[in-house]
């Protein structure tokens, strides 16, 4: 079901744990939908010097956290707001299609996290809400009916090809 | 690597008993023909399949093997049971009641006959999984046709009070079918002594083929075929008969029977080590389903803080088999119906876990499990946000 590089972020995955002092702290999704992930950010001269992530998950999900840290860990913000979660999967060598919504949260994560940073930076003051921001959508992004595989349209409710119910948190 | 991988998933996985394999294997290689042919080999056919029904019959306790209709499998004899009552009965009434944690089989055919105008009452169940048998009979108006509750739940085990619910139908003239698919062969099922109208069981549920089920369909009982053409099983089923499956599940049948005693007392034996031990390896977990009205071979667990699929994952790793019923695991995006309607929130139906033990196992597999699962779970909290918020 999954490609050995997801087995082996999965089993030995890089960069777990928390940072007391981060700069910027990014959490998304939720346990309705089966994921939460929260990233955190140490940044210096602009780059990111350390990045850690927790998460609550499917195999997919914690080997997703792990690879994004690896790609991103060094590279300048400017660098890291580039990475899409298209980039994360492809790293992964794939994604199983009913993964690709809910479990591929990473980048997400990580760019609430930086503009986390970017608003703290600016002195704006963080309301509470903002970094428990759902998942967000790269536009093009899709989802698939989790019984025929077949592609849903965002929003819907039912999937048109096998007419089940499909409840997806968009 | 020689490890002796530990089957904890036998409601997914049972293994075929030797003896199945065995009366399989000849009737491959004996060419058995067609039961409804009129030579020779037909009738020999014939004497297996009628064989084998003696067999579920007996099983079961069906007064006369006729009333056993052999399908493709459980979810076929739950279509044609819920399906097939509700086209016979469209013209007396258009609606069923059934309960909160059926199999998917069940809610999926009553949702396709919700689609073309039947309406449906689904009952609630107490935090243990059980119906309250008086909300079944608030429930059933003028216009109920059905009745549908399962035996025993595939997920957690509770088994419902079908004997009450069954008084209430048979007063009410209504049509009552259980599914029984997690039950059949491996707790007694008498469907006499329950008053069933229809009940659905699967042969590979106690370590016969899979693909072959049953339906019993109490003499007299309105139901329309769901598959038609032939004239196989009393004009109930058509399609040429899977005899070679059948005569498998004869065989795994009659074994059912005489083993029923050992078996339960085997695997009770594990569910209760299990049970014992557990608080010595993890904290923060709920066991799901009815302390007493529970099948003996299974225990559903939800350990707070992580997420079923990966310790599944996890535990494959160190060669042991287990089952989740988190969204994502089944494919669905959807927590557990079940679960969540008995209670469960969201995070603790993900990390929720199935275990099912067969005549494989030994006490001995409680243990390795159970120190995989330790490790397992202090990994994954480690990783997860979630208990990383309880520390603090």
């Amino acid at each position: 079901m999954y490609s050995k590089t997801v087995m082996d972020h999965f089993r030995n995955p890089r960069n777990v744990g928390v940072i007391d002092d981060a700069e910027g702290m990014g959490e998304v999704g939720n346990p309705l939908c089966g994921d939460m992930m929260t990233i955190y950010l140490k940044i210096r001269d602009e780059k990111i010097e350390d990045i850690k992530f927790q998460t609550f998950g499917c195999g997919a999900a914690i080997a997703v956290s792990s690879i994004l840290t690896e790609m991103v860990k060094g590279k300048s913000i400017e660098e890291a707001k580039k990475v899409t979660n298209k980039d994360v999967a492809e790293a992964l060598e794939g994604l199983p299609k009913n993964k690709l919504h809910c479990s591929n949260l990473g980048a997400d994560a990580l760019h609430v996290a930086i503009r986390d940073y970017e608003d703290k930076k600016a002195g704006k003051k963080k309301p509470e809400l903002k970094r428990k921001e759902q998942h967000e959508h790269a536009h093009g992004d899709k989802c698939h009916c989790p019984y025929c595989d077949s592609e849903i349209v965002e929003g819907a409710t039912f999937c048109k090809s096998c007419q089940s119910e499909v409840e997806v948190q968009h | 690597m020689d490890m002796k991988i530990i089957n904890l998933d036998h409601l997914s996985a049972n293994p075929l008993l030797p003896e199945v394999q065995d009366a399989m294997i000849e009737a491959i290689r004996e060419n058995h023909g067609n039961p409804s042919s009129q030579h020779r080999m037909g009738e020999r056919a014939f004497e297996s399949l009628s064989n084998a029904r003696k067999s579920v019959a007996k099983l079961v306790n069906s007064p006369t093997p006729e009333e056993i209709v052999f399908t493709a499998g459980g979810t076929e004899s739950i279509n044609h049971a819920v399906k097939g009552v509700a086209l016979s009965q469209s013209k007396k009434g258009k609606h069923i009641v059934t309960s909160n944690i059926e199999h998917s089989a069940v809610l999926r055919s009553i949702k396709r006959l919700n689609m073309v105008g039947y309406k449906v009452t689904s009952v609630p169940v107490d935090e243990s999984g059980r119906v309250n048998p008086e909300d079944i009979a608030k429930a059933i108006t003028d216009e109920t046709i059905l009745v549908s509750v399962m035996h025993s739940n595939n997920e957690i085990g509770t088994i419902q009070p079908i004997e009450e619910i069954a008084r209430i139908t048979k007063e009410k003239k209504v049509i009552f079918h259980s599914d029984a698919v997690a039950s059949v062969g491996v707790v007694p099922i008498d469907v006499q002594k329950l008053g069933v109208d229809l009940l659905s069981f699967a042969s590979n549920n106690f370590y016969g083929p899979a693909g072959v089920g049953g339906l019993y369909i109490r003499k007299g009982t309105p139901v329309w075929p769901l598959l038609e053409g032939g004239v196989q099983e009393s004009n109930k089923r058509a399609g040429t008969e899977n005899l070679i499956g059948i005569i498998g599940t004869g065989v795994a049948a009659d074994l059912a029977y005489r083993d029923m005693e050992s078996r339960i007392a085997h695997v009770s034996k594990i569910k209760d080590r299990l049970l014992r031990e557990l608080p010595n390896y993890i904290d923060d977990y709920f066991i799901n389903g009815h302390p007493e009205h529970t099948l003996p071979n299974m225990v559903s667990v939800s350990i707070q803080y992580i997420e079923g699929e990966s310790v599944v994952l996890m535990l494959d790793d160190e060669g042991i088999a287990v089952s989740t019923r988190s969204a994502c695991a089944a494919g669905s995006l959807r927590a557990s119906h079940v679960l969540l309607s008995v209670g469960r929130d969201y995070a603790d139906a993900q990390g929720t876990m199935v275990l099912t033990f067969g005549t494989d196992n030994e006490e001995e597999d409680v243990i390795r499990f159970l120190s995989s699962l330790k490790d397992a779970v202090t990994t994954l909290r480690k990783i997860s946000p979630l208990y990383n918020e309880v520390e603090k």
